[in-house]
């Protein structure tokens, strides 16, 4: 399964994010989140969703091989990543992140704690 | 640390560039919650008695709330207190949309502006790190383009909020703009923002917020969007959002027209919810967490050029459609676009043009005083208004100042159809037969708003129904009785402590007002959020408390202030309804007394609609009781 997004149906009310944050590390910040929604206005006046399809340029470009795939789903490794962030680097959908108060890259987990909030049914899992 | 709030205040004194941050006092959040509870208790503290709005002294204050921010429905509300160059007295509005969260995930609960900058500024807050810059380039811009400049500026993941050129220039009915088109509207916040020489304040947070039990919350948040989504309203009132209740306020004849002149306007259809989506949407706009987005961003193609804009929601169909009488949903959105860039709010914006065309119409303002013919249905008149209000020029100057003062000023009788109270001007919803709403904009403590109680179901279809299940309804149409004025003074103030808790909370009201998501899923959210085990009750008499105070801060502000500050326009009490469903009906003046007496009552206040004593101090009240006999209500009378 994979992440896919319906942009059209989105409203931009970000839930997602802090929903991923919360499912994932339980603390109450969006900026922990592993996909973005990012707002083209005043023209065109629609939405743009970034998230990952688990398409493993994290894993390629990882020094240490601290990203590996497991049932379709890329993780990192926390204890063996030397948080040198290649990764968010080699990201194509710019959905990897780093912040100050991690020691290993933000990445998604196909938790589906975003799919399962979002009001509009914008996101969804379908077969890889 | 206080569990739910970010726990600093940031202050910053503008004239010396001073910033100092605070930690958010524990008593303040636990007597006054946030929010409007923190801007009031703020200016009763701290606001030099006599200050002018619109000078260094008066202090702009903005607060989120406890649940701002948190995973719930709709935590993205953000409050604005002055006091108010429109009135003179307590100021308070608020905006949805993504800055306060972001403000609390930088850190603040609340930010405190006092003085002025030497030069026109910008406020840059990214987490720790505050910085006033000049505004250079930025002075004179429209709110919208000097929003899109900043994005590009300073990064797509700032929230920004900005004031246009009406702000810049002092025009008492002045907002703020943010995301392109969520503004705090009402009572002239934008001007004081641009007496303070700011121009916009941008914000990047990338903390926490702490809560009491995180999982738990995570866990009452995903029930809370489970049962909004099991509303029916939630698919039947959210694709026209606040636009959708145009065609039963028109069915119930509360539709203002032709500045207040009727309450009913055959051409409803083409400026309603339904027209939005037909001719003017892209895309549902919504604000954070927000799982019901009334906001409609769309394109509006007119003579006068197309552009895109947020809206038009209820409001201002209400007052720059029906009541500047703009027939066609598109100029409707185009007059809005116009009033964002230049930093009007669209309500009050709509009451002064009305009020102007209908000076035209009479003879009492011509062509010399005008600068040229304006005309009701006409959107190039009303764009025209709209520019020379933003800019100060010509008759601008004069309407810059809002109805209350430049009819005072034009005399010939135009005070009785100016529509506002104590300098606000009125919102969307003509109450000549509806008179617990009619009190409620009588006392709503701002002026003529709509935002602290709303009643028409209760006044016009004798229901406490939500707002879905008004619209929903199939009631309307007919012809209306008499309402009589006795008994409504109780579910006024029921409405009065309601909706403002919301604004204490930082978060929405519209899911519980218009869908009827259920209170008690706030008790849970709040404690898990705070730690605090409040009911619903308890939390509504913090509310209460809230109410008493702003009231005691217009007291002491206002000379001469009392029962003369809280009658509507002449034109309600002596000009009845001419056709639609109200034909024949107004509230007279005696029924009127009988409005304030019953309130009065009700609300402990003397006979004059000043707290007493006792009344304060039964609110744990008792410092702003012993200021009393300083009060500016006591001097000389200035107009209502």
């Amino acid at each position: 399964m994979r992440l896919t997004a319906i942009p059209e149906r989105c409203s931009g009310c970000t839930a997602c994010r802090l929903a991923c944050a919360l499912a994932n590390y339980g603390r109450v910040n969006p900026a922990l989140a592993a996909l973005t929604i990012r707002g083209r206005f005043p023209a065109p006046g629609t939405y743009e969703i970034a998230l990952c399809d688990q398409c493993g340029a994290c894993a390629e470009a990882c020094p240490v091989d601290a990203i590996a795939e497991e049932d379709g789903v890329y993780r990192v490794d926390e204890d063996a990543c030397i948080a040198c962030f290649e990764c968010v680097e080699a990201c194509p959908h710019g959905v990897m992140f780093a912040h100050p108060t991690l020691d290993a890259p933000i990445k998604c987990t196909l938790c589906e704690a975003c799919v399962e909030i979002c009001p509009r049914d914008a996101l969804a899992l379908v077969d890889a | 640390m206080l569990n739910g709030y970010a726990g600093t205040v940031l202050r910053i004194e503008l004239t010396g560039g001073r910033v100092e941050k605070q930690p958010l006092p524990e008593k303040l959040a636990e007597e006054f919650i946030g929010g409007r509870g923190f801007v009031a208790k703020m200016l009763f503290d701290e606001l030099p008695q006599g200050a002018d709005p619109l000078g260094p002294e008066n202090l702009f204050v903005m607060a989120s709330g406890p649940l701002s921010g948190h995973f719930l429905p709709a935590s993205g509300k953000t409050h604005f207190g002055c006091k108010s160059p429109a009135s003179g007295g307590y100021g308070d509005s608020n905006m949805g949309g993504h800055f306060g969260p972001a403000f609390k995930y930088a850190g603040y609960d609340m930010l405190v502006l006092t003085g002025r900058a030497p030069v026109p500024s910008l406020l840059v807050i990214e987490d720790d790190r505050v910085e006033i810059r000049p505004a250079a380039g930025y002075w004179g811009m429209g709110s919208i383009t000097a929003e899109a400049k900043l994005k590009k500026e300073l990064g797509e993941d700032f929230q920004i909020l900005t004031i246009g050129p009406a702000g810049e220039n002092g025009v008492v009915f002045a907002c703020i703009t943010h995301d392109f088109g969520r503004q705090a509207g009402r009572v002239g916040i934008g001007a004081v923002l641009g007496s303070k020489n700011i121009k916009a304040i941008a914000v990047k947070g990338t903390g926490d917020i702490p809560a009491s039990d995180v999982q738990g919350l995570f866990e009452e948040g995903k029930k809370a969007y489970t049962a909004v989504r099991a509303k029916p309203g939630f698919t039947g009132w959210t694709p026209e959002g606040t636009a959708g209740i145009t065609d039963w306020i028109n069915r119930v004849g509360a539709f203002p027209t032709r500045n207040f002149g009727t309450s009913y306007w055959e051409k409803h259809p083409d400026i309603n919810g339904a027209a939005i989506l037909r001719e003017l949407k892209i895309t549902d706009k919504g604000c954070y967490c927000c799982p019901t987005p009334c906001g409609k961003y769309g394109l509006a193609k007119t003579g006068l050029g197309d552009v895109y804009v947020e809206g038009p929601e209820f409001e201002t169909i209400a007052l720059l459609g029906s009541n500047c009488m703009l027939g066609d949903i598109a100029e409707v959105g185009y007059a809005n676009y116009v009033a964002d860039e230049l930093g009007v709010d669209t309500i009050s914006a709509g009451v002064v043009c009305s009020w102007a065309i209908e000076c035209y119409e009479k003879g009492i303002l011509d062509d010399a005083a005008m600068g040229r013919e304006v005309r009701f249905g006409d959107l190039a008149s009303v764009v025209y208004l709209l520019e020379q209000i933003a800019h100060r020029s010509g008759i601008g100057d004069l309407l810059a100042q809002g109805v209350r003062a430049a009819s005072q000023q034009t005399g010939r009788g135009s005070e009785s159809f100016a529509i506002q109270v104590k300098g606000l001007e009125w919102s969307g919803y003509e109450c000549r037969n509806a008179p617990g709403m009619m009190l409620a904009y009588m006392t709503s403590d701002i002026g003529a708003h709509h935002a602290r109680a709303w009643v028409l179901g209760h006044d016009l279809a004798g229901t406490a129904a939500n707002v879905h299940e008004l619209i929903a309804s199939s009631g309307g149409g007919e012809k209306l009785p008499k309402s009589a004025p006795q008994g409504r003074a109780q579910y006024v103030v029921d409405s009065q402590h309601t909706r403002p808790l919301f604004d204490l909370l930082g978060i929405c009201r519209l899911q519980y007002m218009e869908l009827g998501f259920e209170p008690e899923h706030y008790e849970r959210l709040f404690e898990k959020a705070t730690g605090r085990r409040m009911s619903w009750t308890e939390l509504l008499g913090v509310s209460e408390r809230v109410w008493q105070l702003t009231r005691s801060i217009s007291a002491r502000e206002i000379p001469g202030f009392g029962r003369a500050f809280d009658y509507p326009p002449e034109r309600f009490m002596t000009e009845p309804i001419p056709d639609g469903p109200n034909e024949g009906h107004c509230v007279t003046r005696e029924e009127v007394d009988i409005l304030l007496d019953e309130y009065y009552a009700i609300r402990g206040w003397d006979e004059n609609g000043i707290p007493t004593a006792e009344t304060l101090t039964r609110f744990g009240l008792a410092d702003v009781a012993g200021s009393m006999d300083g009060w500016a209500c006591h001097s000389g009378g200035a107009a209502s």
